[in-house]
């Protein structure tokens, strides 16, 4: 799969797209090949506080659990309910299927473009 | 002397030869010698089979057997069918370990599958887990199971057996959790406290109470769930499993969560374990549940099978994440548990409820008539509180006749409050004639 | 095949309970209206059912299991027997105590043989699985440094090749897990250990041998560092069966440690448990430790009691088992080490041609072959290999475990197995290898003579069915 170009991604193997001040995260295509078929997503609550760099919830497969991290710092304003019912949308649309929506954005991670991620994956 | 080591010390040797180690000593190199026992160790001289055997009957010998029984709070005297013995303790199950290569391990996979759906029916509920150590152990993980990040501060009923509280206590201490007692009275909850204390708590998570109560009694468990939930906490109810035979479920009730001591589930007394904490909930609590979950699947060609499911809960792969630590459980006793109730069948479950009933509220009535006197008003299934004018001198008198009385309690409730109190229980092994023979004995006494 | 609810008749049972002898009397509460489903079988059928259940799982008696980290060494009968003696198994937990003097006197010789082989000073017997062990052990250091006013102490050290159970009790304990990396020889690392010891340390969990089955020869090292920062020393006898008899946890520095009776002392593990995880401890712990404890007839509590981890005193009838076993072995408990550690290195000497080793060093009682550098040429992985074995009648080793180790098969023969045994596993494992080269799918197909194939992991865990859902239409 090809990496969009219009998105900004983490050397954590996540996506931003920001929408206006928001941002929409969600992981890579990379991340969930590596991962294997996903079974389940723990997301944050509306109103929670994310920060750059920490876990904002997880991803299990069948036999692994991995911490997808907050590229920015903001607070959560809408969760993705159709991943929390189908965990494979991610397997099969990593680049559509968004996590959370954070606003109130004060802080990020450091982002790199398409071509640089690519890069870094190889 | 005894050993299970088939190899003989020639082929040890051989064996430690062909693989370049001269003796055991050079095979233990690798431990420093500062960290070796140094001599031999304080033990005694191994045995043979028979020596084992006359030295361990001579223990169990030492030991007395009541022939009948008439104490619970806890510990249940209910028959065990002859089927139950016969089947669990084919070797297959007895020593196989956790099915984890679940190709080869169908059959403990699907009695547990079994003993889930069976343990989700009698309680009413939607999903049973794969079982936990004990009723105790039970409730205190399923205390933690209501907490989240803004409820944390758990409440229990003063009405529930001391036992079932300490180690939800002890398990709080680890977590740093604040448990709260509602006062009992008059032998129950009392449920003007229960609804100031959670009114007033932002943080309450969960109240448990037990079905029946310590003291036998059949509390209003339709009110407590109520007032529970309207707090905004989660009900827990402790049941004991053959009440369910008769009593209105969990299920029924809206209870969150049903937990309980499934020792009366086809388990010997076996002086306190091991026993069978079973665990059940509805389906929106499933990611919170603690232990083990068998699920069901397809293999390759489409067939079903079942396998260990939503692992990613589990201390081997969520670690410190994890929402509980527990490993092992009690699947050989789930077993029991299954081959018991698929025995019974539903009308045996309806008939052992009632004859536990009926044969306590004859008891109650025998005892009544000779001035032991019910402690509460409260309706009681198979155990029931009363007054008794001096109960060691009783139960002395019923262990010389090699019956075991009541359990002698603190007074919790009745108007004298320098008087004894027994709490009785009655299971189907308690003929009529055995109640009469204690209500003889308590005559002689008295 | 059914399930037992599938082959449910209406009207069908089995007549187990008498007709009442007293007037039928219900409590006047609300009474259960939606029966609940449970079979309704001959106990014929009912035998049948669980026979052929019986023939779809595998035990020790089946056939080798070398399931690392598991023990699942032979369960003597003698142990079944005196366990199933009705004065033992007919005590009503709550008896006076002049009436269960036999069953107190079994558990206080049973902690005399455990405290002669950890070198601790006392037991306790409540916890009833290795993981309930470890929470207690834990608890015993919390109460210990709450009780001394020392309430900074807020982290457990773990190494990384620990049991996911370690860093779960550290949180159920609720202390905060700090991960020591292991390194190269796959020991712990000293240096990361002592960049982590502080003041905030309160103890370390320490498996030993670890899990890639090696003694850490530092070990008295390691205590005496922890000691220095103020924290307890945990020993995780999970792998007891590689040192019983020839190294005991209390002499090379350890405070407290829980053991597996279903494991190192011979009891079966009953498909799943029930297990026995009694926890030995320093005197210094005594005062903390839970549950009641039989002593000059009267059942007393220590004066600290961090309570009770189960309702009674643990699960006595494993405790029996266990007793008979340590009689049976007496002095001569380090024979079960020797052996267990033989048979491993026999097994690894064997296969190494082949196999990667992970660390390839005398290991103890068992070891891990790291499959990563074949799975990268031939993409069979040790999934795969666990599989085939099943065709050959073994049980698979664990797998997948320890982390610290890719594509890991980890074997522990146990000291119970022949050399014929042996051999026979090592064939099947050499046969397996020539497969992976030349008929890799037949590996990554296998196994093929179960009564099921592989099963779908993902669709179970995507689509939970976790019970039999009865259809109400009938």
């Amino acid at each position: 799969m090809i990496d969009p170009k219009e998105l900004k991604y983490t050397k954590d193997d996540e996506w931003v797209r920001y929408d206006g001040e928001d941002a929409y995260i969600g992981i890579t295509d990379y991340a969930q090949s590596e991962l294997g078929d996903l079974v389940f997503v723990n997301l944050p609550e509306v109103g929670d506080s994310v920060f750059a760099g920490e876990p904002l919830g997880d991803v299990e497969s069948v036999k692994a659990v991995a911490d997808v991290f907050c590229p920015v710092t903001g607070e959560v304003i809408e969760i993705n309910e159709d991943i929390l019912d189908d965990a494979s949308l991610i397997n099969s649309n990593p680049y559509g299927s968004w996590f959370i929506k954070v606003g109130n954005i004060s802080d990020n991670v450091e982002f790199l473009t398409a071509d640089e991620y690519d890069e870094y994956r190889g | 002397m005894g050993t299970f080591i088939p190899n003989t010390k020639e082929e040890q040797l051989k064996m430690l030869n062909e693989i370049g180690y001269k003796d055991f000593d050079d095979l233990f190199k690798v431990i420093p010698e500062a960290a070796k026992v140094k001599g031999e160790l304080d033990l005694p001289e191994g045995m043979s089979e028979i020596e084992v055997d006359r030295k361990i009957q001579g223990l169990a010998n030492k030991n007395v057997i009541f022939r009948s029984i008439f104490r619970g709070a806890g510990a249940y005297n209910h028959y065990v069918p002859s089927a139950v013995d016969a089947i669990a303790n084919k070797e297959e199950f007895l020593t196989a370990y956790t099915p984890y290569q679940a190709e080869i391990s169908q059959g403990i996979l699907q009695s547990i599958f079994e003993y889930q759906t069976m343990i989700a029916e009698i309680t009413g509920m939607d999903i049973a887990n794969a079982s936990m150590y004990d009723g105790a152990s039970a409730a205190a993980e399923a205390c933690w199971m209501c907490k989240d990040r803004k409820h944390s501060t758990i409440y229990v009923s003063g009405a529930i057996d001391e036992r079932i509280l300490t180690v939800i206590n002890t398990y709080s201490f680890g977590r740093g959790s604040k448990v709260v007692v509602i006062p009992a009275k008059d032998g129950v909850t009392d449920k003007d406290a229960l609804a100031k204390a959670l009114a007033d708590d932002p943080a309450a998570s969960c109240f448990l109470m037990q079905y029946p109560n310590f003291f036998g009694i059949v509390e209003d468990a339709d009110e407590l769930c109520k007032i529970t939930q309207d707090a905004g906490a989660k009900f827990i109810m402790y049941c004991h499993p053959l009440a369910l035979g008769a009593l209105k479920s969990p299920g029924e009730i809206g209870a969150d969560i049903a937990v309980g001591e499934g020792q009366p589930l086809g388990l010997g007394l076996e002086f306190g374990g091991p026993y069978l904490g079973f665990l059940s909930t509805r389906q929106q609590y499933m990611r919170q549940i603690p232990g083990r979950l068998i699920g069901e699947t397809v293999d390759t060609r489409g067939d079903r099978g079942f396998v260990l499911t939503i692992q990613a809960r589990e201390q081997h792969i969520r670690r410190e994440k994890a929402s509980s630590n527990i490993c092992s459980n009690e699947a050989w006793c789930a077993l029991r548990a299954g081959i018991y109730l698929s025995t019974i069948g539903p009308a045996g479950y309806a008939q052992v409820a009632e004859l536990c009933s009926s044969k306590a509220h004859y008891m109650a009535e025998e005892l009544d008539k000779i001035g032991m006197k019910l402690c509460f008003k409260g309706e009681f299934w198979n155990e029931f509180a009363t007054t008794c004018p001096d109960a060691d001198k009783l139960l002395a008198a019923l262990e010389a006749k090699g019956i075991l009385g009541g359990l002698k309690f603190q007074c919790c409730g009745c108007d004298d409050s320098d008087c004894d109190c027994i709490l009785w229980c009655c299971t189907e092994l308690n003929t009529k004639e055995d109640i009469d023979e204690v209500i003889a004995i308590a005559k002689e006494v008295f | 095949m059914k399930l037992i609810f599938e082959k449910s008749i209406p009207g069908r049972g089995q007549d187990i309970f008498p007709a009442c002898d007293v007037p039928v009397k219900m409590p006047a509460a609300p009474l259960r209206e939606k029966k609940a489903h449970l079979p309704e079988i001959s106990e014929n059928e009912m035998g049948r059912h669980y026979t052929a259940l019986a023939k779809r799982a595998h035990g020790v008696n089946d056939g080798f299991y070398p399931l690392g980290s598991c023990t699942m060494k032979h369960n003597p009968r003698i142990n079944e027997k005196m366990a199933n003696l009705p004065g033992f198994a007919k005590l009503h937990p709550l008896q006076p105590a002049e009436t269960v003097q036999g069953a107190n006197e079994l558990i206080a010789d049973l902690e005399k043989m455990l405290c002669e082989i950890t070198g601790m000073d006392g037991v306790t017997f409540q916890p009833a699985a290795g993981a309930h062990g470890e929470f207690t052990g834990l608890l015993l250091i919390k109460a210990y440094h709450t009780d001394r006013g020392d309430t900074e102490r807020t982290e457990i050290l773990v190494p990384d090749a620990a049991h996911g159970t370690n860093p779960a009790s550290a949180t159920m304990a609720g202390y905060k897990t700090v991960v020591i990396k292991s390194n190269e020889n796959g020991t712990v690392d000293l240096d990361d250990l002592k960049a982590h010891l502080g003041p905030k340390t309160a103890g370390l969990m320490l498996t030993n041998p670890n899990t890639v089955g090696l003694f850490d020869p530092n070990i008295m090292e390691i205590t005496r560092l922890v000691h220095e920062a103020g924290g307890l020393c945990y020993y995780d006898g999970a792998n007891l069966n590689a040192v019983i008899g020839i190294v005991r946890p209390a002499d090379i520095g350890f405070d407290v440690i829980h053991m597996n009776l279903h494991k190192t002392f011979s009891t079966p593990h009953g498909g799943g448990g029930p297990g026995s995880g009694p926890c030995a401890y320093k005197d210094f712990l005594a005062p903390f430790a839970p549950g009641l404890v039989c002593k000059d007839g009267k059942y007393v509590r220590a004066e600290k009691s961090i309570g009770n981890m189960t309702g009674f005193y643990g699960n006595f009838l494993v405790m029996v088992k266990a007793y008979a076993y340590l009689l049976t072995i007496g002095k001569d408990v380090h024979t079960i080490a020797e052996n267990a550690v033989l048979n491993a290195n026999y097994m690894q000497e064997k296969l190494k041609d082949l196999y990667p080793i992970a660390f390839d060093t005398t290991c103890m009682h068992e070891f891990v072959i790291g499959l990563d550098p074949i799975y990268r040429k031939t993409h069979v992985s040790a999934l795969d290999v666990a599989k085939a074995l099943l065709d050959y009648g073994i049980h698979p080793p664990t797998i997948y475990f320890p982390l610290i180790v890719h594509e890991a098969l980890m074997i522990e023969p146990t000291e119970t197995e022949t050399k014929e045994t042996l051999d026979e596993a090592i064939t099947a494992f050499r046969e397996i290898y020539d497969r992976i080269f030349n008929a890799p799918e037949s590996v990554q197909m296998a196994p093929q003579t179960t009564p099921v194939l592989r099963l779908d992991d993902t669709k179970a865990a995507r689509e939970p069915h976790l019970r039999y859902e009865f259809c109400d239409c009938e």
